[in-house]
């Protein structure tokens, strides 16, 4: 899922200078799950910004906001109220934001920072595995990705500021090579790591990119 | 034609090298100083490259400055601040300028610097930066593209003899070798056991191993490399008898001293890192070489 969290308040209420009518959009989907842009907290956002002297045209949570044609759909569904908004604020990811300033003519305003592309721990934890870089390395390094767990995203081994099996970067971390030196070890197939990772194409990961199916 | 530094190591010949780090500044005239001073006594003299990622000049002028001087530089070059483009362009820049010694590194994490909200790049690591340096020296860029003329660059690596768990690493060293690095500089030594160890574990691959010597001034220094510099771990020992020390700046050279003599039967050369004391390193290299 995606991972965001919602901006301060005074960054929205800031955003939202010069218009006082708002209609808010949440996501079903991944900001209801980390608690950016789900249905309770629109509801917050509602009574913040009233609090802040706005007045709320209106709110909906729209079941993947990043689907565009049903964002699109759901909008105007709300026509009135969102004619009615001098703001559309949008709680959910980028690609959400993106849906509906492409779906509406008015001004949109981002009320999330999207973060990363995170497995979910447990309930409210959070954490990034995948960079999706294009070009899956996880056969080689024992299923653990070398590119996002490695802090530099190296693909050939640990970097000399490794210390006891901790991250140079952040010592609460374990250093990714030392978990996939262990993982391998483990599986007896350690000797995959002596052959020389190519370096990555990062022509894989120009953007924006986009993948049409062939029907 | 081979290094002077590459040349004594092919030969079995102890070497020593210190290492500078270039101006924060645009003025040369100390880091130049320096290298003078200290170049009667080492065999060359490694430049750093915004080490702990700390923004100073460039050690492709540092170290072209240098040959112009006569004296040998190994210029290290980390993968954090350039692309493969800019690697290949600042070795062959180099290469013209007469440098022939390389220390391919990853680079300390950009966050440890002065310049934290920068943007680490990383698009090698030190590995390929080594492939890159083979390829460059057989007269083609990184894609096969021929080059007009070959550079001759004696490729070296680090090595973190101490550090734990020590297999966990040995594959990295493994392509290292294979990427054709010819020596290791290790980090700062403390346990010349572990240098022993470790001289055995990377004999096989044919690399010759260069200790780092690491000299203290106090006990408050050690404790800031502790928490600061990645890589760099002052056992507790060592803190413990530059605190007690009359003189404490004295004992860190003692204690430099006594670790060289230890790990001189052991490896091929010693690195002294002066952090900044280059005036003491014509007495630690006199006591080394006695």
């Amino acid at each position: 899922m995606i991972v965001s969290t919602q901006k301060p308040l005074e960054q929205i209420v800031a955003a939202l200078e010069g218009g006082s009518r708002v209609f808010i959009i949440g996501c079903a989907k991944c900001a209801t799950v980390c608690k950016s842009g789900g249905e309770e907290e629109v509801f917050r956002m509602q009574d913040a910004l009233t609090l802040a002297g706005k007045e709320i045209t209106g709110t909906i949570v729209i079941d993947e906001t990043c689907h565009m044609l049903r964002t699109a759909r759901d909008l105007r569904s709300r026509r009135e109220q969102v004619e009615e908004a001098d703001f559309l604020l949008v709680l959910s990811c980028g690609a959400g934001i993106q849906s509906v300033a492409e779906a509406a003519e008015k001004k949109v305003v981002a009320g999330t920072d999207s973060k990363f592309l995170g497995n979910i721990r447990r309930f409210g934890q959070f954490e990034q595995r995948c960079s999706l870089c294009g070009d899956c390395r996880l056969n080689d390094s024992g299923g653990v990705c070398p590119v996002t767990v490695c802090a530099k995203g190296l693909l050939n081994g640990p970097c000399g500021g490794m210390e006891e099996g901790c991250c140079e970067v952040d010592r609460n971390n374990r250093c990714a090579w030392v978990t996939i030196y262990e993982r391998l070890t483990g599986q007896e197939r350690v000797r995959q790591l002596d052959a020389i990772t190519p370096a990555r194409d990062f022509a894989l990961k120009r953007h924006p990119n986009s993948l049409k199916l062939e029907k | 034609m081979p290094s002077h530094f590459a040349h004594k190591l092919a030969a079995d010949e102890f070497v020593i090298t210190a290492e500078i780090a270039p101006p924060k500044g645009c003025d040369p005239a100390g880091l130049m100083r320096t290298a003078i001073s200290l170049a009667p006594f080492v065999d060359a003299i490694n430049i750093t490259d915004n080490q702990g990622a700390n923004m100073r000049m460039t050690p492709l002028v540092a170290a072209g400055m240098l040959v112009r001087e006569g004296i040998e530089p190994i210029m290290q070059l980390t993968c954090r601040d350039r692309n493969r483009l800019a690697l290949q362009s600042d070795l062959l820049g180099a290469a013209a300028m007469g440098v022939k010694n390389v220390l391919a590194l990853t680079g300390d994490d950009i966050g440890c610097g002065d310049h934290r909200q920068g943007r680490a790049v990383f698009d090698l690591d030190s590995v390929l930066l080594l492939q890159t340096i083979g390829a460059l020296n057989s007269g083609f860029d990184l894609n096969g593209a021929p080059l007009a003329g070959a550079t001759d660059f004696l490729a070296g690596a680090a090595a973190a003899p101490e550090v734990e768990p020590f297999d966990a690493t040995r594959p990295k060293l493994v392509k290292k070798a294979a990427a054709g690095a010819r020596f290791f500089q290790t980090q700062a030594v403390f346990n010349p056991e572990r240098l022993a160890y470790f001289h055995d574990a990377v004999q096989p691959l044919g690399v010759k191993v260069i200790a780092g010597i690491l000299v203290l001034k106090s006990a408050r220094m050690a404790e800031f490399i502790n928490l600061n510099i990645p890589g760099l771990k002052v056992p507790l020992p060592v803190i413990e008898r530059l605190a007690t020390a009359a003189d404490p700046a004295a004992e860190g050279v003692r204690i430099a001293i006594e670790l060289a003599l230890q790990c001189r039967s052991i490896c091929s050369g010693i690195h002294v890192m002066a952090m900044g004391r280059y005036e003491v390193v014509p007495q630690l290299i006199a006591a080394i070489r006695s």
